[in-house]
């Protein structure tokens, strides 16, 4: 059969029930091999919205996201999905169409090199050489991406090869002699760890958004709970642990909660789970947690002793190493009562420095504000896609996230548009969910044409639009530290975001008073396909509380 | 990375911390790779990417045609070697890496040398070459050219040696090496 065709079937094998892309020259045979495959495919308007879609829909379900682009610039456009898949280790395939192999290298028409462009960004990557590879490799990239801390995997295949007709047989196994993840923990670490904890005066559980890749909530919960240990996350982690919860300080790191920093900085045993003590966490890193042992579990041994040396290495699956070391830690019978002061030490952090902003006196809405409201009208049921911003840490801050894959964001890459083209992914992936778009007006119109794609495919992510008119964190930044400057940060007054929602087929609306904002949310959300809320807030709003880049916990302000 | 051998201990002030340290020797690096295409310019731009500087860098088939072996030496007190192996692990193509103690393994590379050489020293060249078991490989009015197969210390030593004489230029293949004794490198 075509090499297209064994592509699809592949792709079937895979359980692939839907693919977000766009076509071009270089993969018009793998079109054609869609038409009648009877894999969902949704035309995206922009590349990069086909990539984030896929982040989106795999973040959401846990299931490979696949997302298919052209040579030349269709395939340049993955490269921020890509770089933010790998950032957030997101199980994604990209499978790009190249030129034919007798242009390769001669500058051919929308000819680039990706394999080489997307090196330092991708968990695997393939060209295509030979027809008779591409079955494997396709499988390959999928076990790849999905398997040991996930990623993107980019299959490059030249127009010419996907023509060729190949002998198809299902491969039902991959043979990667160099790629033997580690997923079982080494029981006398996990035995130490147990010590460790039984002997912890000050524990705290800092987990990261491997708990949520690795599925482990139900076994981190069991951890918490088989004790008090006081429980904390990065942006990536939120949800892994069902928030609120009397054992839960909310996030940490630079917009986290004081609760949460301080109880870092005073730890005598901090036990990191599927998180990589990013900047973002640690400040400056020779004052980061000075009194904390640490015991590192991540199934990626290059993040063990990266940023922070572990006292504790445990290289595997967080499901299996926490599992165990909950079984292990209960057999030791430790004594509840040592933690007693901790307990104490923190309650009074959170009475002293709960997370609060000042209500406007009038109608005017605080971003703050907004968030709670969404969490009331959609009762902290839906899924929140964000994009990179002020908003974003709003929303960690302020919505309470009882269960994982219900947060999906642009941790790492920080990729400002993200949200919208990942809403749309997660809805697919999921169509029986609630799925809002918290937006920044400067992050939205980065990939705005996606509202075109969710009308028409009826996919009806509700996007609650926090337009203060500026790039907001930018500015926040430039009015603390570069004496208010403001340079080039105001977005101005356009678009008109009602016109625009109607324009692509969505329903727009706009909300300026606080009292309404709530019923809008709702008249939004009982409102059938795409919906726009554009919610005008306090322009100059900062993000409080906050750890000034470099600085350590203790440095806190607002 | 399981299992670093760390004690069996009861408090938390007797844990250490393990890895991330700077172990200031020279590392030889011996890696097997599938010979698959673009696999070197992976490892030479992870290694761009983090920071990380390459002493010497040779490629070459083994006695597996699937496989090719890269030997690379790098300075352990400028970059934490763990990191580094544990970031060359995670390459698909990358089979093993032996992180050899350059005392324990045995280690030759190829160094040629073009020394100014007229008539009246020439011979002095020729006596250094045969101290140091070289060949002499092309003789011209003015140049020697002399190739020397050692470890780093004896090809640095020659070129000492030499480069009063005049070095015109110095050509090195970069280290390979191989454990010693029975097992496998």
């Amino acid at each position: 059969m075509r090499a297209v065709e064994a592509i699809m079937q592949c792709l079937k094998a895979e359980e692939v029930d839907v693919i977000f892309g766009l076509p071009g020259g270089a993969n018009l045979p793998t079109y054609d091999a869609i038409y009648d495959s009877g894999i969902r495919h949704i035309l995206v308007r922009h590349e990069a919205g086909g990539g984030h879609a896929a982040e989106g829909y795999a973040k959401a379900t846990g299931k490979v996201g696949v997302s298919l682009a052209t040579s030349g610039p269709g395939a340049t456009n993955l490269v921020t999905p890509i770089a933010d898949a790998m950032m957030d280790s997101v199980p994604t395939v990209f499978i790009t169409g190249q030129v034919r192999t007798d242009l390769l290298g001669t500058d051919g028409f929308q000819e680039a090199d990706i394999t080489g462009i997307t090196m330092p960004i991708v968990k695997h990557s393939v060209m295509i050489r030979d027809p008779r590879d591409i079955p494997s490799a396709i499988h390959e990239a999928f076990h790849v991406a999905s398997t040991g801390r996930p990623g993107p995997v980019l299959v490059d295949v030249p127009q010419d090869l996907s023509r060729a007709d190949i002998d198809y047989e299902p491969i039902t196994s991959v043979d990667l002699p160099g790629y033997q993840p580690t997923t079982s923990g080494n029981a006398k670490q996990i035995r130490l760890a147990a010590r460790a904890l039984a002997n912890a005066k000050r524990p705290v559980l800092y987990v990261g958004g491997g708990v949520v890749n690795s599925n482990a909530s139900e076994q981190l919960r069991e951890l918490a709970l088989s004790d008090k240990f006081p429980v904390t996350a990065t942006l990536m982690g939120l949800g892994a642990f069902p928030a609120p919860h009397e054992q839960w300080l909310g996030m940490l790191g630079m917009h986290g909660t004081r609760a949460a920093n301080y109880a870092m900085d005073e730890a005598d045993l901090i036990v990191a789970i599927g998180a990589r003590f990013d900047d973002r966490i640690t400040g400056k890193l020779d004052e980061f947690a000075p009194h904390a042992k640490f015991i590192h579990i991540d199934i990626d041994p290059a993040e063990i002793s990266k940023n922070v040396p572990a006292h504790i290495p445990i290289v595997g699956d967080a499901k299996d190493i926490l599992g165990k070391l909950s079984t292990e830690y209960k057999a030791l019978n430790a004594e509840p009562a040592r933690m007693n002061e901790w307990w104490s030490k923190i309650t009074g952090w959170r009475e002293q420095y709960p997370l609060g902003y000042e209500d406007s006196a009038d109608s005017e809405i605080k971003p703050q504000f907004m968030i709670q409201e969404m969490l009331r009208v959609t009762e902290g049921q839906a899924i929140v896609s964000s994009d990179v911003g002020q908003h974003q840490m709003w929303t960690a801050q302020y919505y309470d996230f009882p269960e994982p894959r219900r947060w999906i964001n642009s941790g790492g890459a920080g990729t400002m548009g993200f949200g919208l083209p990942a809403a749309m992914g997660a809805q697919v992936g999921c169509p029986d969910d609630l799925v809002v778009c918290l937006a920044g007006d400067g992050s939205l119109q980065m990939n705005i044409h996606e509202l075109a794609t969710c009308a028409d495919n009826d996919i009806p992510v509700k996007i609650f639009l926090m337009n203060n008119g500026f790039l907001g964190m930018v500015r926040q930044w430039q009015e603390l530290f570069w004496d208010r400057r403001y340079s080039a940060v105001d977005t101005g007054k356009h678009p008109d975001w009602v016109k625009l929602a109607d324009a692509y087929g969505a329903t727009g609306m706009q909300v300026t008073d606080k009292t309404q904002l709530g019923d809008a949310f709702k008249e939004a959300i009982e409102t059938e396909g795409p919906v726009l809320v554009d919610v005008r807030v306090t322009p100059e709003e900062n993000t409080y509380p906050m750890i000034p880049a470099g600085q350590a916990a203790r440095d806190m302000v607002g | 990375m399981g299992d670093p051998g760390t004690k069996e201990v009861f408090r938390l002030e007797d844990l250490e911390a393990t890895g991330g340290r700077l172990m200031g020797r020279k590392h030889v690096l011996s890696i097997l790779v599938e010979n698959e295409p673009g696999v070197l310019a992976r490892i030479a731009g992870l290694f761009a990417r983090r920071g990380y500087n390459i002493n010497t860098l040779a490629v070459g088939p083994t006695d597996d045609d699937q496989v090719s072996r890269i030997t690379m030496t790098i300075d352990g007190a400028e970059h934490p070697i763990d990191q580094v192996t544990k970031q060359l692990h995670k390459l698909v193509h990358v089979l093993k890496i032996r992180d050899l103690d350059p005392n324990e393994s045995v280690r030759r590379e190829l160094a040629l040398f073009k020394v100014e050489a007229d008539a009246h020293v020439r011979q002095e060249i020729v006596q250094l070459t045969e101290i140091f078991k070289g060949r002499v490989v092309d003789v011209a009015r003015r140049s020697i050219t002399v190739e020397i197969t050692g470890d780093d210390e004896k090809i640095e030593g020659f070129e000492q040696l030499v480069r009063p004489f005049g070095l015109i230029e110095m050509v090195r293949t970069g280290e390979i090496a191989v454990q010693r004794g029975r097992a496998e490198t």
